[in-house]
């Protein structure tokens, strides 16, 4: 038995028994939840449609390949693999867009390879920072930013540099 | 907008690179097929993605949302003193933080846009120093349990889709650190500017 093979059973025990002892009805709690990661799941189906078929067209032409090339030495020098600069590109633009191209890096390199191991850490690390921008800023009526823009960016520069240190550290290469 | 023209973008260059590299073939077949494989990847991420937001609302229900935004109110109070001073402020900024901990994204919008009105009270459109870090603060994500991705690991054929987590772990931390200093350090430029 593999030690990890505990942890689902495990939590999903914890949760339901602690609940009950709250007197909360876990039941519905966890359909009602569901019913949630659905709506959700609609909302981005749409977007993924179009996206990936954007995305396997731009890498079946090639097109994927030589942008990666094109900042490939920049990205070692950063510790990056040049396979992850579409995915660096649309992060902070588009969510939807980041996980199209996250989902199809992950597909053609497996999903427990160093590459698809550290798309997925981008992914979770990072967030869509122009539109949350955008949003904050939009509804306080706000149009001087200042300096959050350049904050923002240095965060999801990091983040995306400490995915892969991350993931070379707790997985190797 | 923006998306326009990057998928624009997309599919003129995918065009042009298949004309150039003679894999016309290939770019119309890799069409059809990421139209197909969307589909396929929702339904084989759904099972998942609904089990764990379930499981996320239960935790919910049962209070762990509210221990987490009290569990944050001291931090919260040491780095944005000023608006702390309002007690609404306040709770709508810790609510914020522990629904997007819990990857809540739907509850932590209203509510971080709910402080972050409160906070633009009186300062004629240009963003304080505390509002540029609150919302600093919602472009880095810190999720403890980032489903979605899990979900999407899965649906490629992973057994322990949830081993990145610690490297997740880390990587937001770093990243929500590194914008929160810049921001410090980019404000305090700008006043020795004026």
């Amino acid at each position: 038995m593999n030690l990890s093979s505990l942890v689902i059973p495990v939590l999903l025990a914890a949760v339901a028994v602690y609940g009950m002892g709250k007197r909360v009805d876990i039941y519905s709690a966890l359909t009602h939840g569901a019913e949630e990661g659905l709506t959700v799941l609609l909302r981005i189906i749409p977007a993924l449609v179009g996206l990936l078929t954007a995305v396997s067209m731009f890498r079946a032409s090639g097109a994927m390949e030589w942008l990666s090339t094109l900042c490939a030495s920049l990205l070692e020098r950063l510790g990056l693999p040049s396979e992850v600069t579409p995915l660096m590109l649309i992060r902070p633009v588009s969510g939807n867009g980041a996980l199209a191209v996250a989902t199809d890096l992950i597909a053609a390199n497996g999903p427990d390879s160093y590459i698809g191991r550290v798309a997925a850490v981008m992914l979770g690390s990072t967030e869509t920072t122009f539109y949350t921008i955008a949003v904050y800023f939009g509804s306080a009526g706000i149009h001087k930013t200042r300096h959050t823009i350049p904050a923002a960016l240095a965060a999801d520069l990091t983040g995306f540099i400490a995915s892969a240190f991350a993931v070379r550290l707790f997985f190797g290469t | 907008m923006a998306m326009a023209w990057v998928w624009t973008g997309m599919v003129v260059l995918s065009l042009l690179f298949g004309l150039f590299t003679g894999r016309l073939d290939a770019v119309a077949n890799a069409a059809l097929e990421g139209a197909n494989a969307a589909i396929e990847l929702s339904l084989s991420m759904a099972g998942i993605l609904c089990l764990w937001s379930g499981v996320m609302e239960i935790m919910n229900v049962c209070g762990l949302s509210s221990a987490l935004a009290r569990a944050f109110r001291p931090l919260l109070r040491r780095l944005l003193p000023q608006a702390s001073r309002d007690e609404e402020t306040l709770a709508a900024i810790s609510a914020n933080v522990s629904a997007n901990l819990l990857g809540l994204g739907n509850a932590a919008t209203p509510l971080g846009i709910r402080a972050a009105r409160r906070m633009a009270r009186g300062c004629d459109g240009a963003a304080s120093d505390e509002l540029c870090l609150l919302v600093v603060l919602n472009t880095a994500s810190i999720q403890l349990l980032p489903a979605t991705i899990a979900s999407v690991r899965a649906a490629a054929g992973c057994r322990t889709p949830f081993d990145i987590l610690p490297a997740v772990w880390l990587a937001s931390v770093l990243s929500v650190t590194v914008g929160l200093l810049t921001a410090r350090l980019l404000s305090r430029r700008g006043k020795g500017r004026l």
